[in-house]
C-alpha cells in the first residue's frame, strides 16, 4: 500500500490539499489562535486572578461534576441499549434505533425548553418529583438530566458496532466447554467491549463540559450554586471582559483537548484488541 | 456517527443468549430509559405548541420576526453547507487519494469544531472581529460589521458544521482506494469527467449523510450564534434565537410553536439519515455478496 515515492496519474492534489489548507486555516485555525494569542498578552496573574475566583472555581466544579455524572448514566443505560438493540429482536426495532440519535438531530434550545418544561414543578415529570421531594429544575440534578439527554447518543452509537461485530463463535465455545451465561458475559464480553465503552464515555463528557444550549434554561443560572462555566464565559463577553472569558475558555479548551487525546489513544488500544 | 452494521441476525440458541427472564427486564429498561429521555420530550415539543390550537399555533409561526429568524437560518444554512460540502470533498480526495506526511494531524485537526464548546467556538470570532478584538479598530474604520450581524452568524455556522461532510466521505474515499479512478485515468478520462462519473458514484451516500448531518447543526446552532448575534429581533436572530426571546419573554405557547418547526426538521433528519443509512447498508451487501 505504501505508494509514497510514486506520483500519482489522478490530478488535483495541489489543488484540494491547498483549499483545504487554506479554509482550515481560515476558518477553524485562525480563529482558534486568538485564544493562546489573548492569553500570552494577558499575564499569569491576571489569568489565575480569573481562574482562582470562586464563581468561576464553582462553575467548573458543576460543569465537570455533572459531566461526569450523566456520561456515568449513559454509560450504564447506553450499554444495555445497545445490547438490546443489537442482540434482541421486538417490534418496533427500527424505529427505536433510529430514534436514538435525536439528540443530535434536535437542536439544543428546543431541548433546553423542553426539559425544562417537562420537569418544572408544575411540569409533566417535575410535579410528580416535586410531590416526592425531589426538586430537578434550577438544581444540579436538571443539568445532569439535560446532559444525559444530550449525550444519550455517544454510547450508544460506540457500543453498538462493537457487540453486533462480536464473534458468536467465541460465547459458543465457551459454553460448549462449560462455561455459565454469566461467566462469559463477565470474562469475554465484557472485557472485550471496556474501550469502545470507555470511548463513549469520554465522548459523552467531552460533548457535555461544554454544553450550552439544553442547560441553559433548565439550570435557573444562580451564581455559585447552578451556573456552568460556558454561561460565565457569555457573562464575561457582554461585560467586554474578553480576557476573564479567554481564561476560562482556555482551561475548558484544555480539558477537551485531554479528553480528544485520551479517546484517540483509546481508539488505538481498542483496534489492536480487536485485531488481537 | 457513520457505521457500517453488519445486518447479521441470529438465533437466540439456548446457552447463547440470556434466559428469557433477563431478555425481558433488559428490553423493558432500555425502553423505559428511551422511552422517558426522547419520547416524552419529543411529544412535549408538540404538545405545548398546539396548547393554543391552530389559530395560536399559526399567529405564532407566521408572525414578522418568526418569519424573518426563519429566513436567517435559511441563508445561514444556504452558505453554511455548501461550503462545507466543497471543502469537505476537496479535503477526502487529497486524504483519501495521495499519501503525504501530516496525514493523520490534518484529519484531527478537521474534527477540532467537536472539541470546542459551542460557546468558545462564537467567541473566537468576537475576539477576532468584535468592537475589542484584533480586527475590531480596522472594521470598525471601514464601517463593516461582522459580529451582532449576519456575517457573524453565518461564519459561526460554518465552523460548527465544518467536520460533518469531510469526516463522512474521508473514511469512504480511503476505503475504495484510488485503482478506479487510476484505471479511468489510463483510459483516457479527465480529471474532472474521473470525479464525476467514477468517485462520485461511489461516495455520493456518504455524501448526502454528512450534508443532512451538517445541514442539522447548521440550522439548530444555539451556543455559538448565540454570542456573536447580539439578539436583534428581526435581523440578527435566528429560529433557535428566536425561541430563547419568546420563551425568556414568557410567550411558552410561541416560543414551543418555533421549536416544533425545529423539532419536524429534525424529525425529518432523522428519516432521510435512516433511509441513507439503509441504501448504504444494500450497497455493501452487495458488494460483499
Amino acid at each position: 500500500m505504501k505508494r509514497v515515492a510514486r506520483r500519482s496519474v489522478l490530478p488535483g492534489f495541489r489543488l484540494t490539499l491547498g483549499f483545504t489548507l487554506f479554509y482550515l486555516c481560515l476558518i477553524v485555525l485562525l480563529p482558534l489562535l486568538t485564544l493562546p494569542a489573548r492569553t500570552a498578552t494577558m499575564g499569569w496573574s491576571a489569568m489565575w486572578a480569573t481562574i482562582g475566583d470562586p464563581r468561576v472555581v464553582a462553575s467548573y466544579k458543576l460543569s465537570v461534576g455533572a459531566a461526569l455524572a450523566a456520561a456515568a448514566i449513559n454509560a450504564l443505560f447506553g450499554l444495555v441499549v445497545a445490547w438490546v438493540l443489537a442482540r434482541y429482536q421486538f417490534p418496533g426495532k427500527r424505529v427505536v434505533d433510529a430514534f436514538i440519535d435525536l439528540p443530535f438531530a434536535l437542536p439544543t434550545a428546543v431541548a433546553g425548553i423542553t426539559l425544562t418544561t417537562l420537569y418544572a414543578p408544575n411540569g409533566w415529570l417535575g410535579a410528580p418529583l416535586e410531590r416526592m421531594g425531589i426538586k430537578v429544575a434550577f438544581t444540579p440534578l436538571g443539568i445532569t438530566i439535560a446532559l444525559v439527554f444530550i449525550g444519550l447518543p455517544f454510547v450508544v452509537r460506540t457500543l453498538q458496532p462493537v457487540i453486533e461485530d462480536l464473534d458468536v463463535e467465541i460465547e459458543e465455545a465457551a459454553t460448549s466447554l462449560g462455561a455459565t451465561r454469566g461467566q462469559v458475559l463477565t470474562r469475554i464480553i465484557l472485557p472485550y467491549l471496556y474501550p469502545a465503552w470507555l470511548t463513549g464515555f469520554a465522548l459523552a463528557f467531552a460533548r457535555a463540559v461544554g454544553e450550552y444550549g439544553s442547560v441553559v434554561f433548565i439550570s435557573g443560572n444562580m451564581p455559585m450554586r447552578t451556573e456552568i462555566s460556558p454561561l460565565l464565559i457569555i457573562t464575561k463577553l457582554e461585560q467586554y471582559d474578553y480576557a476573564g472569558a479567554t481564561a476560562i475558555a482556555v482551561v475548558m479548551l484544555l480539558i477537551s483537548f485531554s479528553l480528544l487525546l485520551t479517546v484517540n489513544a483509546l481508539q488505538g488500544w481498542s483496534s489492536r484488541k480487536l485485531a488481537q | 456517527m457513520a457505521h457500517v452494521q453488519t445486518g447479521r441476525t441470529r438465533d437466540p440458541k439456548k446457552g447463547l443468549t440470556e434466559p428469557t427472564a433477563i431478555r425481558w427486564l433488559l428490553t423493558a429498561t432500555a425502553l423505559g430509559f428511551l422511552f422517558l429521555f426522547l419520547a416524552v420530550p419529543l411529544i412535549a415539543v408538540f404538545t405545548e405548541a398546539f396548547r393554543l390550537g391552530w389559530q395560536g399555533y399559526l399567529s405564532a409561526v407566521t408572525e414578522p420576526d418568526a418569519m424573518a429568524a426563519l429566513r436567517l437560518t435559511l441563508t445561514a444554512a444556504i452558505i453554511a453547507v455548501p461550503a462545507n460540502l466543497i471543502f469537505g470533498v476537496a479535503a477526502a480526495w487529497a486524504i483519501g487519494k495521495f499519501q503525504f506526511r501530516g496525514k493523520q494531524l490534518l484529519i484531527t485537526l478537521i474534527d477540532l469544531p467537536f472539541a470546542v464548546s459551542p460557546v468558545i467556538s462564537g467567541m473566537v470570532f468576537v475576539l477576532l472581529f468584535g468592537r475589542q478584538g484584533y480586527l475590531g479598530p480596522w472594521l470598525t474604520d471601514h464601517d463593516i460589521r461582522i459580529v451582532f450581524a449576519v456575517p457573524g452568524i453565518v461564519l459561526a455556522t460554518i465552523f460548527v458544521s465544518f467536520p460533518f461532510v469531510a469526516r463522512e466521505i474521508i473514511p469512504v474515499m480511503e476505503a475504495t482506494g484510488s485503482q478506479e479512478e487510476e484505471a479511468a485515468r489510463v483510459l483516457g478520462a479527465g480529471g474532472f469527467q474521473t470525479f464525476l462519473r467514477v468517485t462520485l458514484p461511489n461516495i455520493k451516500w456518504g455524501l448526502l449523510y454528512g450534508v443532512i448531518l451538517c445541514n442539522a447543526r447548521a440550522m439548530g446552532e444555539f451556543g455559538a450564534v448565540s454570542v456573536v448575534s447580539g439578539h436583534i429581533r428581526g435581523l440578527t436572530n435566528t429560529l433557535p434565537l428566536h425561541v430563547e426571546i419568546l420563551y425568556n419573554e414568557y410567550q411558552f405557547q410561541a416560543a414551543f410553536a418555533v421549536a416544533s418547526l425545529l423539532a419536524f426538521l429534525a424529525l425529518v433528519t432523522l428519516v432521510l439519515k435512516t433511509v441513507v443509512e439503509y441504501r448504504t447498508k444494500q450497497v455493501n451487501v452487495d458488494v460483499g455478496n
